[in-house]
């Protein structure tokens, strides 16, 4: 009964997206206030009904039944209860229905957060979002329902949740990353509403950037957490593999980071307006792209679902539908926007034009390289892939130019910098970055190497030119305290980002270059040296868990004569799918990681095993930590919430005041 | 901005789009395999019942190789086709047990029927890889000398044995009375 009601509430909310995506946005063209004003309780409704059939699906999880379909091949009466929760997300259909529900999360979240927008604007993005959400839901009903039972005879048991999903990064990673996707379709409506409207001013940008910035923030962490699951769960000890599925998210991150940069440039200053909204759409393309490479099994992937033509042909229709009709409201509608400031060849504005087509151009090189293979099999019928070379190559250089520019950007000046400013300003930063990179690699390990070096230059780099930055920005006040007081938090938020470019550029070099690792294998009471840590293995014993059995084995690492701690990995093997698994044991640190995985038993008690030495592996991570919070703290500044107010007294008084630009932050 | 070159975005789009559509007809899955019309990897092995084979043991005439685990849900359901096969000796069968345990195997095999004339057993999955096996379930269909023909990823049922395997054998069978 309770899938059913599942079932009924996702038609219920098809039926109200449907009003959704159609009244508002008529009221909207119209003029037509009482329409307009039906967005918000719609979405309520909308947010309700998606939600409880979430709920209930989660519910019929918990209580074991094993008559859904869905719930039969992704659960097991022996599958810890917290993973009976999260298997939701385990496969295609209740991943899907988490994505839908995120939306409407998103989508109630700007109906509470719009009050002082004008209402044909919040109708627009509403309705936009609307006509979005029926595509969702159209597919899900059609192709994808959840709530499907298996008729006549239920079985008694589960086949069991994938053992690589039984895992605390399971339980964080999707939904971080739904929801990182899914904001960008925020940002998409946004810019929709305003293509729709006609007017693509300074005020679209401004209402816009705090919902960029949260979209993006949120998808950083959610690649991140994705790297880190990868990382310490399938034990290759890497952190990113260019993986057809991971590069989506990659894509639209690249688009957001671009895009989140592009629209200061239109709020501050008035332009780019086409372009910010050609990189709203692009970022949304990429986030359905990625929807429909995992659940059309368009390319081979570890990632990929239950592949079915039959929903790739549905979700590349709503790809089509959405994209291309976003496209060709572009085509007919951007060319009347015009920028009405030129600026010179040395400003902030060409700076962070730069920064976009780095941006760009790195998304396109990810684009081709993860959908070439594909196209090229269209062609010739040949099967290639394109691995790790291809991408490092391209992409490693696009950084570090990116670093590059990133330096020079805060410090420029809007419309005009003398590039005299710019070497007084910057000649000493780079000269010390320059001496930092060369000495601080020198000093540690007594060795000269190139990508060290540039490493470390280019991290300098960005952090001394933002202090530098900082510094100019409180030299003229009369004290640090009040200096401090009176930046805006965006400018906070902008300065931890960038810091967090750095501490990731520092961890992605590094590690690649002062990484160790060796297989070997040990017999109880035998050691064996790597990176300067010892490592003793001293035996293994049989174990047993909810769902799994297993050999855990010790090891004891020291260095010089000083136990540093026991690691204990694992192999398991899980009852209800037979399949087995190895369990990492990790020794996290700040400088470096101790990782080992165990491999099989060989001869008498004697264990094969690889263990790695990863120094400033935690540092990619910890980037994206200060590039999350970054792009939520600028999301804060007050600047957002004062315009809006500024917005809600124009109307009352019906005078129309300049857009006074916001004091010095990108 | 030019009107016409306000186009090109939409233009491009379309373009990608279509080729998308092409590409997810295209079986990514039928090609790869780099073994088609060349002989069997060489092999010296147990069986799951603890016999040792080699590629001498295997039929003389055309058969169908499957890599099957008893973890392995679909291989439950393309099950009844090969244990018909069997019963009325249509085509000779030779598992591969892929990745999986010799006692959940030998369970399996005891509660479902053994279809198999005999099952290989690859618990670390080398002979897989050697045959280039994506996962089980997957058929191959191999002629009398040990050269592979055909390759099959996922389920074969009844309708992938009707609309493809029993096709193909005929035609195979025929070339080698021809020969």
């Amino acid at each position: 009964m309770l899938p059913e009601l599942g079932h009924f509430a996702l038609i219920l909310a098809l039926c109200l997206c449907v009003l959704l995506g159609t009244f508002p946005l008529y009221g909207a063209a119209t003029g037509n206030v009482r329409y307009m004003g039906l967005a918000r309780p719609l979405v309520a409704g909308v947010f309700v009904f998606i939600g409880l059939a979430y709920v209930l699906l989660t519910y019929s999880f918990a209580i074991d039944d094993f008559s859904v379909t869905y719930i039969q091949q992704h659960s097991n009466t022996l599958l810890p209860f917290r993973y009976k929760l999260t298997a939701v997300w385990g496969g295609h259909e209740g991943s899907f229905l988490l994505w839908t529900f995120m939306l409407a999360g998103w989508m109630l979240a700007v109906a509470v957060f719009s009050r002082s927008m004008p209402i044909e604007f919040v109708a627009r993005v509403l309705g936009v979002l609307g006509l979005l959400s029926v595509g969702y839901l159209l597919f899900m009903l059609a192709t994808s329902n959840p709530f499907d039972r298996i008729v006549p005879l239920p079985p008694a048991d589960g086949a069991d949740l994938n053992s690589a999903l039984q895992d605390f990064g399971f339980i964080v990673h999707p939904p971080t990353l739904y929801m990182g996707y899914v904001g960008f379709s925020v940002v998409f409506a946004f810019a929709m509403a305003a293509l729709l409207s006609g007017r693509l001013d300074a005020a679209w940008a401004r209402w816009c950037r705090p919902w960029a910035n949260v979209a993006w923030s949120i998808l950083t962490i959610g690649i991140a957490l994705g790297s880190w699951w990868a990382y310490y769960e399938l034990g290759w000890g890497g952190w990113w593999a260019w993986d057809p599925v991971e590069n989506p998210p990659l894509i639209t991150w690249l688009f957001g980071t671009a895009l989140i940069h592009s629209l200061a440039v239109t709020e501050k200053r008035g332009i780019f307006k086409s372009w910010t909204v050609m990189l709203a759409i692009l970022a949304f393309a990429g986030s359905l792209l990625g929807t429909f490479i995992t659940r059309s099994g368009l390319l081979t992937s570890v990632h990929a679902f239950a592949t079915d033509p039959e929903r790739g042909v549905f979700i590349l229709a709503i790809l089509t539908l959405s994209v291309g009709g976003a496209l060709l409201l572009f085509a007919v509608r951007a060319p009347l926007l015009r920028g009405r400031f030129g600026f010179g060849i040395l400003s902030r504005e060409m700076l962070l034009l730069v920064n976009n087509l780095i941006l760009v151009v790195s998304a396109a090189s990810v684009f081709l390289g993860t959908l070439f293979p594909m196209v090229y099999q269209a062609l010739t019928d040949d099967l290639i892939s394109i691995g790790p070379p291809y991408f490092n190559a391209i992409f490693v250089p696009l950084m570090a130019l990116l670093v590059l520019v990133l330096g020079v950007g805060p410090i420029s000046r809007w419309k005009k910098t003398s590039g005299r400013y710019l070497t007084t300003q910057l000649l000493w930063v780079g000269a010390l970055s320059l001496a930092l990179g060369i000495a601080l690699p020198l000093a540690v390990t007594l060795e000269f190497g190139l990508g060290p070096t540039l490493t470390v230059a280019l991290a300098s780099w960005i952090v001394l030119s933002s202090i530098k930055d900082a510094k100019n920005k409180l030299g003229n006040k009369k004290t640090l305290m009040a200096g401090l007081r009176a930046l805006p938090l965006s400018y906070y938020g902008m300065q931890l980002a960038h810091l967090g470019v750095a501490t990731m550029v520092v961890g992605a070099a590094l590690t690649s270059v002062y990484s160790t690792e060796k297989s070997v294998l040990l017999g109880p009471g035998e050691r064996m040296d790597l990176g300067g840590y010892e490592f003793e293995f001293i035996g293994a014993k049989p174990i047993t868990g909810p769902n799994f059995r297993g050999m855990e084995a010790t090891l004891e690492v020291y260095r010089g004569d000083e136990l540093l701690r026991e690691l204990h990995p694992e192999r398991r093997l899980y009852l209800a799918s037979g399949t087995p698994s190895t369990e990492m044991a990790i020794d996290a640190g700040f400088w470096r990681d101790l990782f080992v995985t165990l491999g099989e038993e060989k001869g008498a008690s004697a264990w094969s095993m690889t263990i790695y030495v990863k120094p400033f592996v935690r540092w990619v991570w910890l980037g994206a930590i200060f590039m999350c919070l970054g792009g939520i703290v600028a999301a804060g500044d007050k600047r957002y919430r004062r315009a809006l107010d500024k917005q809600a007294a124009q109307k009352q008084t019906a005078s129309i005041a300049p857009l006074e630009p916001a004091e010095g932050v990108s | 901005m030019n009107r016409s070159l306000a186009f090109l975005p939409v233009a491009a789009f379309l373009v990608l789009a279509v080729v998308m559509w092409r590409g997810l007809y295209l079986d990514s899955k039928e090609l790869p395999s780099m073994l088609i019309d060349k002989p069997m990897p060489a092999f010296d092995k147990l069986t799951v019942d603890g016999q040792a084979v080699d590629n001498d043991s295997l039929p003389t005439e055309p058969f169908l190789l499957n890599v099957w685990g008893s973890y392995c849900l679909p291989c439950l359901i393309e099950h009844p086709t090969f244990m018909r096969l069997s019963e009325s000796a249509e085509i000779p069968i030779v598992g591969v047990n892929y990745r999986d345990q010799k006692a959940l195997a030998l369970d399996w095999l005891e509660e479902n029927g053994n279809p198999y004339a005999f099952s290989i057993l690859d618990e670390p999955g080398r002979f897989g890889i050697d045959l280039g096996v994506y996962g089980a379930p997957e058929t191959y269909l191999v002629d009398s000398k040990g050269v592979i023909r055909y390759r099959h990823v996922s389920v074969l049922d009844e309708t992938v044995w009707r609309d493809v395997f029993e096709p193909a054998i005929a035609e195979l069978r025929a070339q080698e009375a021809a020969q």
